[in-house]
This record gives structure tokens, C-alpha cells and sequence, in this order.
């Protein structure tokens, strides 16, 4: 059997705190930083559950400031 | 795995499009003009088209454009890019001749050049905004403002009596025989923005082989001017702007 | 090679344009200069040049096509009368602020309003001070003869590209009628893209390799940036101001009295000063060419040797603000106007002149 993983990068600079890639997220790997905030005052978006990811890439097609990279491997389970 | 065994270039799915610079929009969080931005930017550059691009920026909320995407650009006088698309496009054959105007741009000040252009085949891609409402100036009414719908300048919701109908100037393009490809659109979900990003790249293309004008109209959203979070203002248009403004093909020839 | 033609000034317009290698011209009818366009559609020059011809919906979009084509390095213009000037404005300020070469020719008729289809130079003020919104000016050239009407359109591209501002012809409804002799000048190619991307390294074009990208926009939101965009602006305006004023004189040597008219009421101000001087009253004739720049150092010389000035135009009283200026209180300077649609004949002039200066009766 062959699973899907997947992982994400933020720019947490640029992110504006906008949610939509939490939302658009259908792992709920995302989250906004609950405190902290960037250079800019946005409480940006990270991943609070990466282990979830499967690099759909959902988070990066509604992000509007494209600040997140998306990666993705097929590793074996049977390894 | 761990994130960082899985963050390698060979493993990269997505990036962040070359075409896009490397500065930080002066757009509202969460605005739809950021996703289309990054949609159009993309697909030059999929297309191999950087070299032979020229976009025609509004006046409005993406008056500045031209700072994002990196190709050549000018930028018109308010409600004029048709006009001024269809004199860049017949003096330069074999360019990718776009405009991307918002829907106070396009349906009220520029509706006469909209609609020529269109009605004249002119050979470009009309990217079409409607986010219902005046963004830039402080959120006042659009000609495409829904019913009830309240802004700056509606601020007891929009009244046909007063202030006429929500207009789908959309409609009023399919029609015409210059117009060869009509879509709406939206970009609140992942897969309305792959369907987004396949309708602007038959725009392109259409405007590449000659076959007329197209209009890509995206409906969007304008969460600062609506007053609503983000996440909100999606399914505030997935409620009401859908209505009124019904996501699909118009006219596909 | 040229050719030796009988034809309207309007229509002179046109083949200069397709002869001097124009790209494009985009233009909406309006009496009296809609020959124009009906000449260049008639001629099909985009069978021949290449050049491309529009009637556009409005001229509104003709001004913003004319801004489309000179964002791209072309030389591309446009034609409308005075009304239809009025709505190009905005599309002009753009232009002008912009910092782009482009032409644009008004055949003056009779305002305000919708007024008259007959000749007018009441549009003297709109064009020299800038018309539109902002601190701009024109290169406006003034015609007098069909003749004028052909060169005037190379001159113009010539200086637009120059300095890289608008032109305007502004001619009045009389030489844009009127038939006459005119030597149109030989075909000159237009120019390739190469030779675009290499005179006008500014113009948007698509990227070609060029490794950034051009931008065409009159906006600027730093202050400081916008102001000193201003400055440059009027940088360019002073450079014009020292090297292309033109300007005629006609027996100047020993006037005593000096007349100053523009386009063709020169012409029929040159036909009062040769009755007057066969009667034995000498009167001299200035012709600006360059309305802006204006000739105000050849004015201000003048205004040392004469004893008054009259300056005639089909309009209240325009052109004598800039007149006086030059003047500078020196002598007396009265105005003969007629508007309207109304054009005055030589013995109307003289009768005029001698109104203002009895010791001529």
C-alpha cells in the first residue's frame, strides 16, 4: 500500500492572517497562531497538525497572498 | 515522516508562482483579488507567455496591478482598459492582450467600452471582478450591489426604486457576436479556483488564436467593504451572490 | 516621392498621416472634421502601411485607444472637433502625465455647448493651458493653410516623440474645409518593432526578453515622488519653451502698429494689412505657429518698436492674455473678435483697428 504524505510551508511575513486556507484545509492541519503575530500584526496561519497533511494543496489554491509552498511523497506503508 | 524529510525540492507540488513578485499586496486580508492575481500569474508563465504579455490595469482595488504580476502592463484611465486593450492589441499582433477591472471599472463608468470592445471581437481577455461593491473608495454602491445589499452609499441596503437593479452585465456580453467565450466564475474553494484557472487560461488562449474577445467574470468577494470575516464573506456569496449571479459558462464556442 | 493634390485640409490630415507612417489612428465623427476619418477608411492604408484605422465608440475611447497604441511605442492619433475635445480631456491629461508621444488634431467649430458646425478658435484657452486636470501642457501647433495642415502632422509626431509629450494641431473650421493646393510629402516606412523597442526602450511592447517590465501609469501615491515627477514634467515644458517656438512675421520691419492672429484669420488679417499699407498705413502681421510654446519673446520685442497691437481671433478674447503678458503694459492691446461661426472679412479688421487706434482714420 502507498500513502500520500504531505507537508506545508508558510510565510509567516506575508501570511495576513486571512483563515481561508484553515477553512479550505479538509485535514484541519491549519491554524492560526492564537497569540503571536508577524512583522505586519496578523495572527498567521501554521500548521498545528502536520502530521495530517496529505499535499492536497487546498491551502495554497485559496490563499490570496501566496504564501504557501506545498509538498508531497507517496511512501510505501509496507516498508 | 516528518515535515522536514518531506520538505525537499523534489518533492515540491506547489510554489509560489515566478511571475508573482516578491512583495506583499496591498490588498485587504483574504480578498479574492490575491487568489485570481496569483491564478493569472501562473498561467503566463505555464503558458510560456512573459515575453508577450501586455495587461491593462483599472482603476479601483487593483489599480496596482501592475506591481504584482511581472509583465508588461499600463495602466488605464477608469473604465477605459477595453479601449485601451483593443489599441495594444491591434498595434501589436501576436500578444496576450488582457484587462483586469473591477465591477465599478467595467459595468458602470466603462460600460460603453466594455460592451464595444466585446461587441467589436476585439481579440483580448476581460477579467471581470465582481465583488458587488466600490472597494477602494470605502465600500460604496457598485452597479452590481445586490438588493438590500448595504454600502457607504446604500446604508440602508439597496432599493430598485431608488437605485435600479443589480446589473449582469455578464448576460449583456454572451450575446453579442464578438464575444466568443463568457464564463463566471468564482475563487472561495479549491475547486472553484482550478475551475477559475482553466476558464482565464481559454481566455488566453482564445485571445491568442484571434477567436474574439472573452470574459472571465470572477465573483468575489470584499470582506472589509461587506464587513465580514473572510471565511464569512465565502459563504455570504455562495448564499446570495450565486442567486443573482449564477457560477458557469454563458456562452463557450 | 510628393505629390501635388487639390484637397480639403482634412482630408490633407489623412494622407499625411499614412505618409508619414502613422501606426494608428482612432477617431469618432464630428462635423467639421470628419473627412479625416472618412479619408483613411476610404484609402485602406492597413491594405497598404499597415496602419491601423478605428471608428471608435466614443471619443472617449478613441483618447484612451490613442493611449493603448502610444503606451506601445506607436505613433498613433486622433481627430475630433471641439466638442469631442472636450470629452478626449481627461484621456490627454493621462496621456500628457504619462509622458507619452501622441497626436491629436481639433478642428475647431463655434461653443460652448453643442454651438455651431461653423469655425471657431474658441478652443485657444483648453489647448495651451492644459484642458484637462493637472499641470500639463500641449506642443499646439496652429495651421493656416492646407498646406500646414499636411506638415503639421510630421512636425507634430516629430516633437511628440522628442520629448515624448502630446501634440495638438489646432485648426479652425476654415482650413480644415477649405480646398487648396498641397505638396504631400513622400512615404516614409513605418517603423519596425525593433526599431520601437530601440527608440522607445519605455514602451510596452511584452517583455521580450528585456528581463523587467515596462509600465505605463500616470499614478503615483509618495508625494515626493509625485512631485518630482511634476518636476520633470515641467522640466520638459521649459526645454520646449527654449527651442520650438515658431512663429511668421509679415512686414514687421517698419510697422508701427502690429497685428497678432492665428491659423487662417492670419490670413485674412495679412489681406487687411495689404490693403492698409497700399492706403499707406503701416501695419505689421504675427502669426504664432507654436501656440504653446507661445512666441512671447518675439511679442516683447515688438512691443519696443510699435505703438499698439490689435489681435484678432474667432473667439472674447483668448489669445490676448498671453499677448498682453509679453506686452507687459508697454503699448495698448485690443482685442476684434467675431464667434459664433462668424468670420470676419480684411475691411472689418481695419475698421476695427482703426476704432482702437483713431489716429489711423
Amino acid at each position: 500500500m502507498a500513502k500520500v504524505v504531505g507537508a506545508v510551508t508558510i510565510d509567516r511575513d506575508r501570511c495576513k492572517g486571512c483563515d481561508l486556507c484553515v477553512v479550505a484545509c479538509p485535514t484541519d492541519v491549519l491554524l492560526l497562531q492564537p497569540k503571536e503575530v508577524n512583522d505586519r500584526g496578523y495572527h498567521f496561519a501554521f500548521p498545528a497538525n502536520p502530521e495530517a497533511c496529505i499535499g492536497c494543496a487546498s491551502c495554497a489554491m485559496v490563499c490570496p497572498d501566496g504564501c504557501i509552498e506545498v509538498y508531497r511523497v507517496k511512501v510505501d506503508t509496507n516498508s | 515522516m516528518k515535515p522536514e524529510d518531506i520538505i525537499k525540492p523534489e518533492n515540491k507540488v506547489y510554489a509560489r508562482p515566478r511571475l508573482l513578485d516578491d512583495r506583499n499586496t496591498h490588498y485587504c486580508p483574504g480578498c479574492s483579488h490575491g487568489v485570481v492575481h496569483r491564478i493569472i500569474a501562473e498561467l503566463i508563465d505555464e503558458m510560456g507567455l512573459e515575453d508577450k504579455t501586455i495587461g491593462v490595469a483599472p482603476v479601483g482595488c487593483a489599480v496596482f496591478a501592475y506591481n504584482y504580476i511581472d509583465v508588461d502592463w499600463v495602466e488605464a484611465a477608469h473604465g477605459r482598459a477595453p479601449a485601451v486593450a483593443t489599441a495594444l492589441s491591434r498595434l501589436n499582433p501576436g500578444r496576450l492582450v488582457f484587462t483586469y477591472q473591477g465591477d465599478g471599472d467595467l459595468a458602470a463608468i466603462g460600460t460603453a467600452e466594455t460592451i464595444h470592445a466585446a461587441n467589436r471581437g476585439e481579440n483580448i481577455a476581460i477579467i471581470f471582478i465582481n465583488n458587488a461593491i466600490y472597494g477602494m473608495t470605502g465600500g460604496q454602491m457598485a452597479p452590481t450591489t445586490l438588493l438590500g445589499m448595504k454600502t457607504a452609499t446604500t446604508p440602508y441596503g439597496r432599493r430598485a426604486d431608488l437605485n435600479g437593479h443589480p446589473l449582469r452585465i455578464t448576460e449583456l456580453l454572451a450575446p453579442l457576436d464578438g464575444t466568443c467565450y463568457v464564463t463566471r466564475q468564482a475563487v472561495h474553494t479549491p475547486a472553484a479556483v482550478r475551475k477559475t484557472k482553466a476558464a482565464i487560461k481559454k481566455a488566453f488562449q482564445n485571445a491568442l488564436d484571434g477567436k474574439g474577445t472573452s470574459i472571465v467574470e470572477v465573483v468575489s468577494t470584499c470582506n472589509s467593504g461587506w464587513k465580514m470575516s473572510p471565511a464569512k464573506s465565502n459563504e455570504w456569496m455562495a448564499e446570495h451572490m450565486f442567486e443573482r449571479y449564477p457560477l458557469g459558462d454563458l456562452k463557450n464556442i | 516621392m510628393e505629390e501635388v493634390k487639390l484637397m480639403k485640409g482634412n482630408e490633407a490630415i489623412a494622407h499625411a498621416a499614412i505618409r508619414y507612417g502613422v501606426d494608428g489612428y482612432f477617431g469618432y465623427p464630428i462635423t467639421p472634421q470628419s473627412e479625416v476619418l472618412e479619408t483613411l477608411e476610404e484609402e485602406m492604408p492597413w491594405e497598404t502601411t499597415g496602419m491601423v484605422v478605428l471608428q471608435a465608440e466614443s471619443e472617449v475611447a478613441a483618447i484612451n485607444m490613442v493611449y493603448g497604441g502610444a503606451a506601445s511605442g506607436k505613433a498613433v492619433m486622433t481627430s475630433s472637433s471641439s466638442p469631442g475635445v472636450s470629452l478626449k480631456q481627461e484621456g490627454i491629461s493621462y496621456i500628457a502625465a504619462s509622458e507619452l508621444p501622441a497626436l491629436i488634431v481639433n478642428v475647431m467649430r463655434g461653443g460652448p455647448g453643442l454651438g455651431t458646425i461653423q469655425p471657431s478658435q474658441a478652443d485657444y484657452f483648453q489647448a495651451t493651458k492644459g484642458g484637462g486636470h493637472g499641470d500639463y501642457h500641449l506642443i499646439v501647433l496652429s495651421p493656416a493653410t492646407v498646406q500646414e495642415m499636411a506638415d503639421f502632422v510630421a512636425l507634430g509626431f516629430d516633437l511628440a516623440f522628442k520629448y515624448r509629450t502630446p501634440a495638438m494641431i489646432l485648426a479652425d473650421g476654415i482650413v480644415g474645409q477649405m480646398m487648396e493646393k498641397v505638396v504631400l510629402p513622400p512615404f516614409r516606412k513605418r517603423r519596425t518593432d525593433a526599431e520601437i523597442a530601440e527608440q522607445c526602450p519605455w514602451a510596452v511592447t511584452g517583455k521580450h526578453g528585456r528581463g523587467h517590465r515596462n509600465v505605463i501609469t500616470s499614478l503615483e501615491m509618495d508625494s515626493p515622488k509625485m512631485e518630482e515627477n511634476n518636476h520633470r514634467f515641467q522640466r520638459t515644458y521649459a526645454e520646449i519653451e527654449a527651442n520650438e517656438v515658431r512663429y511668421q512675421e509679415y512686414y514687421t520691419d517698419d510697422a508701427e502698429y502690429l497685428i497678432v492672429a492665428f491659423g487662417s484669420v492670419a490670413r485674412i488679417c495679412l489681406k487687411a494689412i495689404e490693403d492698409a499699407r497700399a492706403a499707406g498705413i503701416r501695419i505689421g502681421l504675427l502669426r504664432p505657429i507654436t501656440l504653446w510654446p507661445f512666441p512671447k519673446k518675439a511679442i516683447s520685442d515688438l512691443a519696443g518698436r510699435v505703438k499698439g497691437m490689435l489681435v484678432v481671433e474667432l473667439n472674447a478674447g483668448q489669445m490676448i492674455e498671453d499677448v498682453r503678458l509679453a506686452v507687459d503694459g508697454r503699448v495698448p492691446v485690443y482685442h476684434f473678435g467675431r464667434m459664433g461661426g462668424m468670420i470676419p472679412n480684411p475691411a472689418e479688421v481695419l475698421d476695427a483697428l482703426k476704432t482702437d487706434f483713431p489716429e489711423l482714420k
